[in-house]
């Protein structure tokens, strides 16, 4: 059985607002679907006296102390923004949205 | 036909579930050094960090931390030994990194209560208000919709975005399904709402502005018709911005959803808005499933393991709780119910318990601040502290109590207070205000009151008690008022012989 479906990949492009067609779809879920059964065989390989872990390293309470420290300058902010207006990144029309 | 709210609620028993965002008041962000200053010049409070920049990282603050374990702590709920932050993934441009780090699966504190009460039909009534979790996010940041007429998203040409919010600490208070309120649903939700935001502010870890929206509440609510006991589908009513919304939100919906279900229609679960002129909702985006977020575990993030000990320690910290509080100096101050609630509602239970303790009687201090002061500062749209202060309160009344004052000089004295005319003492001097305690100068004004008023003094003289009021009155009148009553009335009945 495939470990992602076709519809899964195309329920995944509509959130990321991604218009795919149909011969992109079937292409993709093949594809992802071999990416997926490869990560299937690294959980494979993790016996059970493996913990699961979201993080490389065996720490925690990492942390800052509450202090301020410089922001960039809104020029500087703005700088990669593809367009902006009034010191505000400028995007485009969300549709059917709020 | 429709339903009113007295009908619905005959019907359909509401399920309350509240959901409150609170911005901590850090002064840095939840995961770089930006300020949180509010109002700042757009994207000014912004970094790589926050803007979710390519290979920036992310560090947890640690006040945010604590001030997060506190409200679990307020909350009576169990901390957590091992917490994890979690992307929420959505494409939504309020954030500029394409997910929020969030907490998901393992919040911080989880399985807590709040007892709250209100004013039932037959007296205070008692809800414990169970508490799920109580978990650590980040806000998002603000958008500007441009083009159209409403000013909302729908024919909007662009939007504008301003990140300085994005990366605000936000703690997520979620409540368990709150059952069996039947007809007081909107009170309990309020009453909620405002016993959060006593803890809160009395933890000093928010301003707690709903207005400014640093107290954010969905209120979501389902209807089941009376005695099916089956939950119906739920709506959630957004960032309600006050407590008389949060009220008016809820009260809303069960005559909405009730006049739906009475039609056959179904109730859809969605997102809905409150609009605060007509108190309705209209609807926003239908909800995205859970899992459409992918939420999975934040790799640029440690785990938070707080020990019992650093546990311990924030415990010690807390604050004596608003409710205890308020029932220690009620006892004390011997108020009745209606007049504490008038206190609280009024926020002045700080004022007067400082002026309190500067030697003020509880009852004058409460009957000041609340009468008078409230009065001026209503009209004037200020708070009653930013006319006069808690000082200036308690030595008049002090005044009053050794007698140099009278009340009505007093309200001379307060409204010079407030007029900027100085302290007490300024007002007292330069307007002239003193007692006449002077016995001879009182008697003398007493003596020409019986020469003017032979008959009546001859009246009283025979007995007739009530009619000193006429004397009494001229002495007052002679002494611009600035006579103690009660000490004319004690001097000219001796000079009479009663």
């Amino acid at each position: 059985m495939a470990a992602i479906s076709r519809d899964e990949v195309a329920n995944l492009a509509r959130l990321a607002r991604i218009t795919m067609s149909d011969a992109e779809l079937d292409h993709l879920a093949g594809e992802m679907d071999v990416i997926l059964g490869a990560v299937a065989r690294v959980q494979e390989v993790a016996g059970a006296d493996v913990p699961a872990t979201s993080h490389p390293l065996a720490v925690n309470n990492v942390s800052r102390e509450d202090v301020v420290t410089p922001s960039l300058t809104p020029a500087e902010t703005l700088s990669g923004a593809p367009a902006s207006e009034d010191q505000r990144f400028k995007v485009p029309q969300i549709l059917g949205e709020e | 036909m429709s339903l009113n709210y007295d009908q619905a609620i005959e019907k359909y028993e509401p399920t309350l579930g509240l959901e409150v965002h609170v911005e901590l008041n850090t002064k840095s962000k939840m995961f770089c050094g930006c300020a949180t200053e509010f109002g700042a010049q757009p994207n000014t409070q912004t970094c790589p960090v926050c803007l979710g920049l390519p290979g920036a990282l992310p560090v947890v603050n640690k006040k945010a931390i604590e001030s997060s374990i506190l409200i679990g702590l307020a909350l009576n709920c169990s901390i957590a030994p091992f917490s994890r932050f979690a992307r929420k993934n959505y494409f939504y441009p309020d954030m500029p990194k394409n997910f929020q780090t969030s907490q998901y699966d393992e919040p911080i504190c989880v399985n807590g209560f709040l007892d709250v009460e209100i004013e039932a039909d037959d007296g205070m009534k008692s809800f414990r208000i169970e508490i799920e979790r109580v978990h650590m996010e980040e806000d998002t940041g603000k958008s500007l919709h441009v083009g159209g007429s409403t000013g909302r998203i729908h024919g909007a040409e662009y939007s504008l975005l301003d990140y300085n919010r994005a990366g605000i600490p936000l703690v997520e208070i979620v409540t368990k399904i709150v059952p069996n309120t039947g007809k007081y649903a909107p009170q309990v939700a309020r009453a909620y709402v405002a016993a959060l935001r006593d803890i809160l502010r009395s933890l000093n870890v928010s301003d707690v502005k709903m207005e400014q929206g640093s107290l954010r509440c969905d209120v979501n609510l389902s209807l089941s018709k009376i005695g099916s006991g089956k939950l119906g589908t739920r709506s959630e009513t957004k960032n309600v911005n006050s407590l008389r919304s949060v009220e008016r939100a809820a009260a809303g919906e069960v005559i909405r959803q009730a006049n739906r279900l009475e039609a056959g229609e179904r109730i859809v679960q969605e997102t809905r808005h409150f609009l605060e002129e007509s108190g309705q909702t209209r609807p926003g985006r239908s909800k995205e499933q859970a899992e459409d977020y992918r939420y999975f575990p934040e790799p640029d993030l440690v785990p938070v393991a707080p020990d019992a000990k650093w546990i311990e320690e924030l415990r010690k910290t807390l604050p004596e709780k608003p409710a205890a509080r308020r029932k220690r100096l009620q006892t004390a101050w011997s108020v009745p119910d209606k007049e504490m609630a008038a206190m609280v509602n009024a926020e002045l239970l700080d004022t007067v318990e400082e002026t309190v303790k500067l030697g003020a009687d509880p009852t004058k201090a409460r009957s000041w601040w609340l009468g008078e002061v409230s009065r001026v500062a209503n009209d004037r749209g200020v708070l009653p502290t930013e006319l006069i202060s808690v000082k200036d309160i308690a030595q008049v009344i002090a005044l009053i109590a050794s007698g140099e004052l009278t009340d009505k000089l007093a309200r001379q004295v307060v409204e010079g207070v407030i007029a900027g005319e100085g302290s007490p003492s300024d007002v007292i001097s330069k307007r002239g205000l003193k007692v006449v305690s002077d016995d001879s100068a009182l008697m003398k004004a007493i003596e020409d009151a019986i020469a003017a008023q032979p008959d009546t003094a001859e009246r009283v003289r025979g007995g007739n008690i009530p009619a000193a009021g006429a004397l009494i009155g001229a002495v007052m009148k002679a002494t611009g008022g600035q006579a103690d009553a009660a000490k004319v009335r004690e001097l000219l009945l001796k000079h009479l012989g009663q």
